[in-house]
């Protein structure tokens, strides 16, 4: 059985400077009442890892406003003025990965791989000071695993054995992140009594440490 | 000639909609590029994947609200169609970077002669991130710019892109209010012109040099 927890505790997990990688996709699928449950507490100078850095008045967005947040590495930015704002201040530091490089390097990390091949960003300034390998006449930049302290996941569903169904396109990041971090948080929408059934189990509850209701 | 901004939009999306075989699969990236969408003919079927986790994206839907568990890769609650699929970022990358895409349609800053794409930083300036374009410019089968010709009159079809880069000669075709632009190993061959504007118009309005055959074809939307 995993352990499950009040939203308040969980969001007390979060600690000055760690890493956290927080699911979703601008507002789809993300874990908003844990981000909420951080900004109650005083956790900063954290590293954030996600899709986006969403806009600035719902979840990950409000922690790059209340500048909770010293780094982001994330493929997208634009949709959050102040994380740009704040960038261009030298206030913020951002890495940008692109989208599908980003989703690699995180299942490298969570899959025990020494990182990954790929042919994006080859020719422009993501290869900057990256190695360049070639394989079969075709260049590929080799690109590092990402980890993180913390993953902060959404679920549609969870049951006791930390086991999530995801609905719609709430998947996104959540599954792979679900595997590559130290901790992991889910809230789900519903924690179901009964287990959920093997079929429809999106994360196997393996991955999950926490779940926050 | 001066079309407005709704005007030249139009054009270009109705425009890039003929592009399409049956049955394609195509990314279409934010702005203009989606409103590609509105203009596919009806007789053809062609499937939309969004990168963020949906193969078959239908229309906008209306009925749902900000937390809706199905969205495109703008945040916009949609439908789905018969025979569609969700799934995680990293199958959809799959899909993107490896080849599973037909065709992806994207804005752009810059084009240049040797297919060069830049659309997603202005150093110092505008800085939204490269989002899932990089990907998407080197797995796609097709990449197709739509895009207004100028940038209030500045040139984005240049001999070299000045802005950083989102990829190396991954240009297939240029969809601009004024012509329509194939990316070949000889330069940019100008293959429809939109003759509500002179050749002479489009030449001096694109920073590149153009090769212009014999047999150039107007531009229908």
């Amino acid at each position: 059985m995993k352990k499950i927890i009040s939203l308040a505790e969980a969001g007390r997990l979060i600690t000055d400077s760690s890493s956290i990688m927080v699911g979703g996709f601008l507002r789809c699928g993300t874990p908003a009442r844990l981000i909420d449950e951080i900004l109650k507490n005083t956790a900063g100078n954290l590293t954030l890892i996600a899709n986006d850095t969403c806009v600035p008045e719902h979840d990950r967005g409000k922690l790059i406003v209340n500048k909770r947040v010293k780094k982001v590495i994330a493929a997208h930015i634009g949709t959050n003025p102040e994380t740009g704002k704040q960038f261009n201040a030298g206030e913020l530091e951002v890495e940008l990965v692109p989208m599908g490089t980003l989703v690699e390097r995180i299942r490298a990390g969570g899959a025990g791989l020494g990182g990954v091949l790929t042919p994006t960003g080859i020719g422009t300034t993501v290869a900057e000071n990256k190695k360049v390998v070639e394989i079969d006449g075709r260049k590929f930049l080799f690109e590092k695993p990402l980890k993180a302290d913390f993953a902060l996941i959404y679920g549609t569903k969870a049951d006791k054995f930390g086991n999530v169904f995801l609905s719609g396109t709430t998947r996104n990041f959540n599954t792979v992140m679900a595997t590559a971090a130290e901790t992991v948080i889910v809230e789900p929408e519903e924690l179901c009594d009964e287990p959920l059934h093997p079929d429809e189990i999106t994360i196997p509850g393996i991955f999950v440490d926490y779940v926050a209701v | 000639m001066e079309l407005t901004k709704e005007q030249c939009r139009e054009i270009i999306a109705k425009r890039v909609a003929k592009e399409f075989n049956e049955g394609d699969v195509i990314t279409l990236g934010i702005g203009l590029p989606t409103e590609v969408a509105n203009y596919i003919p009806h007789n053809l079927h062609v499937i939309f994947q969004s990168e963020n986790g949906l193969l078959g994206v239908g229309h906008r839907d209306l009925s749902a609200d900000g937390s809706s568990k199905v969205t495109n890769a703008g945040g916009i609650a949609v439908t789905t169609k018969p025979g569609a699929a969700f799934f995680d970022s990293l199958t959809s990358f799959t899909m993107i970077r490896g080849g599973h895409v037909d065709a992806t349609v994207l804005g752009a800053l810059q084009v240049d002669e040797q297919g060069n794409l830049a659309n997603w930083i202005i150093p110092g300036k505008f800085v939204p991130g490269m989002g899932g374009a990089m990907d998407l410019v080197v797995g796609a089968k097709r990449v197709i710019i739509a895009m207004e010709h100028t940038n209030k009159g500045e040139p984005r079809i240049v001999k070299r892109c000045t802005l950083p880069l989102t990829a190396a000669g991954e240009v297939d075709l240029i969809v601009t209010e004024r012509a329509v632009i194939e990316v070949t190993s000889q330069g940019l061959l100008l293959k429809e012109i939109n003759p509500l504007f002179s050749l002479d118009e489009v030449i001096a309005s694109t920073g590149a040099h153009l090769i212009v055959p014999d047999s150039l074809q107007n531009l229908v939307a």
